[in-house]
């Protein structure tokens, strides 16, 4: 009755390579799937970016440097919020994953598991890329300007795509320890807020108290916003390009692994 | 006789949660082309032991072969040789059922093209191909049970486990699900199916095991086991109390229980022709008239009942 079965022969590696490959078009569907999901990754930076730039616009135009726009200072410490925010539905998709039954499943087929955990990381930058596409777009359309050539594009796009994946996967530990979606979102809030708000996204660290200036100036996330502000605005870049790469690659050969080991032992309950 | 070539062999098996000892030493062997049941209450281990023998848990103690590898050592290999269907429909919930079956396929290192022709094959069989495009969160339960089990088929693999297949269930879909597992025997597959109904391990397995308490109370064809309670009972009824107690002199000791309230009798028989006879000839001797009569043969819940002391679960859950 069944037709003669036909199976790939390959070398482990590449399997690995094909079952992440596997996992990235299923999370992407997935995300192509979800329609709310979908319309927040398009209206929530928009509504953010606008909502910043007019209600704080005003007031935090006068105490930063002469010229300077605020919708000019504001673009990079938006895109690095939303980014940090939209690494939440990386926590959710896997959480998800581990108390559904379909994780059994996975675990029973002869494939490499942690494809399930690239799979969402990968596809979360997908979802994050198409969020800083919208929002460049939109800020063009309500006075950003970059002086940025082609070349610094690039390094703008490589900045954001590597703050992508090491947030991600930081998102990927909290979803597989959170215990249930609900946790999963308090847990990224407290996480996240903190982290984007105490840096240099909405204000200069300047006007900050000293104690949570010092956090601000030197904490990761700030890092990334004045590397890639300068890239936008032409201004001298400095340490920070540099800074942030050492953190962006640092994270993830420690989360890396460290969200393989907890998923594997996580999935064997 | 032929060596019997066991596909599964578990020994041994041990598992505990901080104190809770859910396996205390489960013992089972599944020979080529037959399925095992096992047949327990809630919480009696079954689920347990099969993530064990399906590689999804470490046990404590004890050993797992499966089509010669051992599950410790050899789990990637363990896990091209089966097919697994859990309790929960373990499907993606937002791709369509096609789409589950290819991307599951392909999982199992079948080609792009294999697993597609598979795939179609399967959904046909199963009765899928309408809803083939549909998301499975869209699915009925029953449709997702047969998705679900449709997935673990896509590589034809030569064993299967069945973790509660029908649990929850309609009748008209327990049915369906009958079908497709009879079918799956008819192929020569291995199936080690788990279940709290009597009936089910009945209809389906070749032998059976009841476990209750992570350990295994007794094991046999489902004859063997039902031979194991006891004998044929034979029920008399009778008009009044009058009659019964009439009766019961007359039969004298052969009577092994009364109900004054349905005004009954039951007397075990061995032999059905004879001792129906005998009987009815002692009661035309004296006079009785017999309202009705019944033989009653044991069945599995006159096993569990006797082996476990308890209700099944069927019968607590009204589900016959």
């Amino acid at each position: 009755m069944a037709t003669e079965l036909q199976f790939e022969h390959k070398p482990k590696i590449v399997f690995a390579i094909t079952d992440a490959l596997i996992m990235i078009r299923r999370s992407t569907t997935h995300i192509v799937r979800n329609t709310d999901q979908l319309l927040g990754t398009f209206f929530q930076p928009i509504m953010f970016l606008v909502l910043f730039a007019a209600v704080f616009g005003g007031a935090i135009e006068k105490s930063l440097p002469h010229g300077v726009s605020y919708i000019n200072f504001l673009m990079a410490g938006i895109i690095i919020q939303t980014v940090a925010f939209g690494s939440t539905t990386t926590a959710v998709s896997i959480c998800n994953d581990l108390q559904q039954g379909i994780i059994d499943r996975f675990r029973s087929l002869p494939m490499n598991n942690i494809a399930v955990l690239s799979g969402h990381v990968i596809s979360d930058l997908f979802r994050n890329g198409l969020s800083t596409v919208v929002m460049i777009l939109a800020g063009l359309a309500i006075g950003f300007r970059s002086s940025a050539n082609l070349f610094e594009w690039l390094q703008i796009a490589g900045l954001i795509v590597l703050f992508t994946l090491a947030f991600s996967w930081l998102a990927a530990i909290v979803g597989v320890l959170a215990k249930s979606v609900e946790a999963v979102q308090w847990l990224t809030f407290v996480i996240i807020f903190p982290l984007t708000f105490a840096s240099s996204a909405f204000v200069s660290t300047d006007s900050m108290n000293s104690v949570l200036k010092a956090f601000a100036q030197n904490q990761p996330i700030t890092q990334f916003i004045d590397a890639l502000r300068a890239l936008l605005l032409g201004t001298p870049i400095g340490n920070h390009g540099w800074i942030a790469l050492a953190w962006g690659l640092g994270s993830m050969i420690i989360t890396i692994p460290l969200a393989s080991i907890l998923f594997r032992r996580q999935a064997s309950r | 006789m032929p060596k019997p070539d066991y596909v599964i062999q578990a020994k041994g098996l041990k598992k505990s949660y901080g104190s809770n000892e859910v396996l205390k030493g489960i013992d089972l062997k599944v020979e080529r082309g037959t399925m095992l049941a096992l047949l327990g209450p809630n919480g009696a281990g079954k689920t347990t032991t099969v993530r064990i023998l399906s590689t999804l848990l470490k046990a404590d103690a004890g050993s797992v072969m499966v089509e010669g590898f051992d599950v410790a050592k050899d789990a990637d290999k363990v896990r091209s040789v089966i097919g697994l269907t859990g309790q929960s429909a373990a499907v993606d919930e937002l791709l369509t059922g096609r789409e589950n079956m290819v991307m599951m396929g392909r999982l199992y290192r079948l080609t792009k093209q294999s697993a597609k022709d598979r795939a179609e094959e399967l959904l046909e069989e199963f009765d899928l191909l309408k809803a083939a495009n549909r998301p499975a969160k869209t699915y009925s339960g029953g449709m997702r049970r047969r998705l679900d089990l449709a997935v673990s088929l896509i590589a034809t693999p030569p064993v299967i486990f069945l973790d509660e297949p029908t649990t929850g269930l309609d009748p008209r879909s327990r049915l369906a699900m009958w079908d497709i597992i009879k079918k799956l025997m008819a192929n020569g597959t291995t199936i080690l199916l788990t279940t709290q109904y009597l009936e089910e391990a009945d209809q389906l397995a070749d032998q059976i095991i009841v476990i209750d308490g992570g350990r295994v109370i007794a094991e046999g064809t489902a004859t063997e086991l039902k031979s194991r309670v006891g004998k044929d009972r034979l029920e008399l009824g009778f008009k009044d109390a009058k009659a019964l107690q009439a009766a019961t002199e007359a039969l004298g000791k052969e009577v092994v229980d009364t109900n004054e309230k349905e005004q009954s009798a039951t007397i075990i028989i061995t032999n059905t022709n004879k001792d129906v006879r005998h009987v009815l000839d002692l009661l035309t001797a004296a006079k009785i008239t017999l309202v009705s009569m019944a033989v009653h043969k044991p069945t599995l819940d006159d096993v569990f009942l006797s082996l476990t002391g308890k209700q099944t679960p069927s019968k607590k859950a009204g589900d016959k």
